[in-house]
């Protein structure tokens, strides 16, 4: 292969002999390592508690819960609610990551934007839910939304609120590596603004574009102090369920059951994460 | 070869020449297009903060009449000892930093090196860079307090929380590190780095990371808004972080709008110090 | 008692769990303890459920952080005696037999009664069913679901008796939130000190010292109790058997059921819940007369939900309420 070849004409002269090398991926080594530590090992444990029941027995089937239509409701809820605050979040997410990052690099703008997004993509919960109820619930200050409490539309306007800022700073990265020299290159061919983007820009940007979708759902799908705060006296989605199961004090706590939905939640991302790398796979083909 | 000189390349945004012709009628365009769209998604994100702080200075007891209290409140909550509210600022900066390092030094180097070398493995990067997203904080700790309860024996510091919000934070720096990363040619950067006699070392520390500057920014800002802002882990594995120690003092009072200005407080800080660190970020003058 | 003193002031620290500071009166329970006996106090998870305070236990287990205390809701607190030790206080004669358990695994400390605080706004209201009237849109909230707080459990429970119902069947009670929810007049936001004052939920079903204006944070809020329902809970007390502090442990719960004037009996009571050893302190005057004259009036016979009616009304809500609601 050319890369090794290179490596072995341009290694250090000082290197006496060739030491046996190890294959690649144990560079990789201590990122799992970490992972599983911190990350697999608690995983697997909500898994394992899953399938058991309260007194440790193995349960298999506990899965049939899943053809609950009580269970698949939240979980369809989930869906619902992830899909268009992602989506919406992404599509304004992109427009305000374009106009920050079409500014001057060092400009104070883009630095503002930076922090602020940064601070408002990690808010939420109590005090944001609770100034939207302000702004436009039953007594809100701006008007009545009668919208507000119906499923996905108050939430979901609410999570876009997080939403598009996550999107800028994850997107804004893209945008940058997207050269002049390129825009330039397609003006002189004769191309307008919108072929430039329908055959360069786009393309470029969609691998980005759809990573950070994805990235939307997943943080929309377990979002929940936000959604706990907007209503609490019908579970949509899984977390409010999962937050039943978990700490409730009138005997219906079972954490089995929440450990059974967070596992449905795992495969849910799990499935969502196929149909985006199929969709990569398609658009590669336009890309090198 | 063209890709050493890619290095530096102007991006979209090029504030050297003075555009002519076509270039001024886009820019233009361009221009007003940014301003309206920071026009509108100033005023979303800025209402709901406004509708806060309007909270955060309504007078204890009495509506409609304005009042410092909630404010005064964050500062006089007092315990044994130095004010807890100082050393769980100190604390949680502390772990903001050790965070940031921690997750810049185990996913930047394996996110390349993937990309050289370990191709096959960059799906499953993914997934498990996704995986803590999508399992709610609440069932995450299920499976997490098992392992706190080791480390709690050994080390009660609340520094100890690094390990998981370094798994917490994965996703978001993932993304955006990502999205730096395929903006940039990194395979002949490296090649070329390699040849010039480099170690994988200075490769990625001194060749590739100045190239992903806008990414890496944008992953510590992610990650120190996650620190600063992260909550229910810390409050359900019982530690004392600046956004659990924020929420203990809106519970020592009947004042509701204390909660507004503990939020409000810790909104603004994260909001300043991020501007900080996106100085840090500022690309040196008089280099490409 | 001087040895127990001794031994809780070498440890120097309490870890209790789950306790508001403005929650029943804990705020100055908590300082005065601190201040007589010279020992911290950490407060953890001040929100947390009775279900919270236990897994803090078992997944805390063997750590200087594991909660020494705990003050649960009864069903927990049955469901969970292997994690206790017994511990009989020194006022321990002068609570009532039904209220603790003989071998002291877990005894109650202080309790109240369901009753709903509304806005002085209202006027005054006189019965369950004027909320249903047109004024009330949007204003009716409970504390919690029903299916995860005791709390609003109870609430649905006596809005249930006073529509016929018993204690062993909450349909009734569903269906009157049903109505509510027809009539436009049920808000699904949880009512919190911050909702209350934004006049968002101005009708807040809770238990009568959670009603206080002072717990609330308004000043205009009145309380009413439909006549001749008077549904009680009463709050448990249980020692972590593998306590971190097991003296702070153990003189903090001397401290609560003390009845001196300062002790935690006392307290509770100006925090407007009534403590378990109320009839005995009445009797030996060691009551605080004027604390115990601002507790709302309650007519008819006290019930308490057995532990079967608890988890009876609890499986009727899993299936029903969202239904009834939403």
């Amino acid at each position: 292969m050319a890369v090794a070849a290179t490596t072995k004409t341009g290694a250090r002269p000082s290197r006496a002999g060739r030491r046996p090398s190890a294959p690649a991926w144990v560079g990789t080594v201590p990122f799992f390592a970490y992972v599983a530590i911190f990350l697999i090992w608690p995983t697997g444990i909500v898994v394992v508690d899953a399938l058991k029941n309260p007194n440790g027995t193995w349960a298999f089937s506990n899965l049939s819960e899943f053809g609950n239509p009580l269970v698949r409701g939240y979980f369809i809820g989930s869906l619902k609610l992830c899909l268009i605050s992602s989506v919406t979040g992404a599509v304004f997410g992109a427009i305000l990551a374009y106009a920050v990052a079409s500014g001057d690099p060092d400009g104070l703008i883009r630095r503002l934007y930076i922090a602020v997004s940064g601070v408002l993509a990690q808010t939420g919960g109590v005090t944001l839910a609770f100034a939207f109820l302000v702004l436009i619930g039953p007594v809100g200050l701006l008007f009545h939304a009668s919208w507000y409490f119906e499923f996905p539309w108050g939430i979901g306007l609410i999570y876009t609120y997080f939403q598009i800022p996550l999107m800028v700073l994850v997107f804004m990265p893209a945008i940058d590596g997207l050269k002049v020299q390129w825009r330039e290159a397609s003006e002189n061919l004769g191309a307008s603004s919108w072929q430039y983007w329908r055959h360069v820009g786009g393309p470029l940007l969609l691998p980005a574009f759809l990573g950070a979708t994805l990235l939307l759902f997943a943080n929309a799908l377990s979002a929940f102090a936000t959604i706990q705060a907007w209503e609490n006296q019908i579970a949509y989605v899984v977390p409010q369920q999962i937050s039943t199961a978990l700490s409730s004090e009138v005997g219906l706590s079972n954490v089995n059951e929440a450990d059974l939905l967070a596992l449905g939640m795992i495969i849910m991302v799990a499935i969502v994460m196929t149909g985006y790398a199929l969709l990569l796979r398609r658009a590669a083909r336009w890309l090198r | 070869m063209a890709a050493v000189t890619s290095l530096g390349e102007t991006p979209i945004a090029a504030p050297a020449r003075r555009p002519t012709g076509m270039q001024a009628g886009r820019r233009r365009r361009l221009n007003i297009f940014r301003y309206v769209v920071f026009t509108i998604f100033g005023l979303f994100f800025l209402l709901p903060l406004l509708a806060m702080a309007r909270f955060s200075l309504e007078a204890p007891n009495k509506l409609g009449t304005w009042s410092l209290q909630a404010w005064r409140q964050i500062a006089s909550y007092q315990n044994t000892g130095i004010p807890p509210l100082l050393s769980s600022i100190e604390l949680t900066l502390e772990l903001a930093v050790i965070t940031c390092a921690v997750i810049l030094v185990l996913l930047l180097p394996t996110m390349i090196w993937v990309r050289l070398r370990v191709r096959w493995l960059a799906r499953t990067i993914e997934f498990l860079c996704l995986l803590p997203l999508t399992i709610p904080a609440i069932v995450l700790v299920v499976g997490l307090a098992y392992i706190y309860n080791r480390i709690q024996r050994v080390e009660l510091s609340t520094l100890m929380l690094f390990w998981v919000y370094v798994i917490l934070a994965l996703p978001y720096a993932y993304r955006a590190l990502s999205a730096g990363l395929t903006a940039i040619d990194v395979t002949t950067l490296s090649e070329a780095a390699r040849s010039l006699g480099a170690s994988w070392f200075t490769v990625i520390v001194r060749v590739i990371a100045p190239n992903m500057r806008a990414a890496i920014l944008n992953a510590v800002v992610l990650t120190t808004a996650l620190v600063l802002g992260e909550f229910t882990i810390a409050y359900l594995l019982l530690y004392t972080n600046l956004q659990v120690e924020l929420y203990s003092i809106s519970r020592n009072t009947p004042n509701a709008g204390v909660l507004f200005s503990t939020s409000l407080a810790a909104l603004t800080f994260t909001f300043a110090l991020l501007l900080i660190v996106s100085y840090a970020g500022r690309r040196r003058r008089g280099r490409g | 008692m001087n040895a127990l003193v001794a031994a809780a002031k070498k440890e120097g620290t309490l870890n209790i769990i789950a306790c508001p500071p403005t929650w029943a009166n804990y705020g100055s329970i908590i300082s005065t303890f601190e201040k007589k006996y010279g020992i911290t106090i950490n407060d953890a998870i001040p929100d947390g459920t009775s279900q919270q305070e236990v897994d803090a236990v078992k997944s805390e287990n063997g750590t200087a952080k594991a909660p020494d205390v705990l003050d649960i809701g009864m069903a927990v607190a049955l469901a969970n005696t292997s994690l206790f030790a017994p511990y009989e206080v020194s006022t321990w004669s002068d609570i009532p037999a039904a209220q603790k358990a003989p071998n002291g695994i877990w005894v109650q400390d202080y309790g109240g009664y369901m009753a709903i605080g509304y806005s002085s706004k209202y006027g005054t209201i006189t019965s369950l069913n004027q909320l249903l009237g047109p004024q009330f849109k949007g204003a009716v909230a409970l504390n919690g679901n029903p299916t995860a707080a005791n709390a609003a459990l109870n609430a649905v429970m006596m809005v249930n008796l006073a529509q016929g119902g018993t204690a062993g069947n909450i349909a009734n009670g569903v269906n009157w939130f049903a109505k509510l929810k027809a009539a436009g007049n049920f808000n699904p936001v949880s009512a919190t000190g911050a909702t209350i004052k934004a006049g968002t939920t101005q009708i807040v079903f809770n238990w009568d010292y959670l009603n206080l204006p002072s717990y609330v944070g308004v000043t205009n809020w009145k309380v009413f109790v439909p006549s001749g329902i008077a549904l009680g809970g009463y709050y448990a007390q249980a020692i972590n058997k593998n306590a971190p502090h097991p003296a702070a442990a153990r003189l903090w719960e001397e401290f609560l059921y003390s009845q001196a004037a300062t002790g935690g009996q006392n307290l509770w009571l100006q925090g407007g819940a009534r403590p378990v050893e109320q009839p005995a302190m009445t009797s030996n005057s060691s009551i605080d007369t004027a604390a115990a004259a601002k507790l709302p009036t309650i007519s008819g016979t006290p019930v308490f939900l057995t532990q079967a009616q608890s988890t009876d009304a609890a499986n009727y809500l899993a299936a029903n309420w969202a239904k009834a609601v939403g």
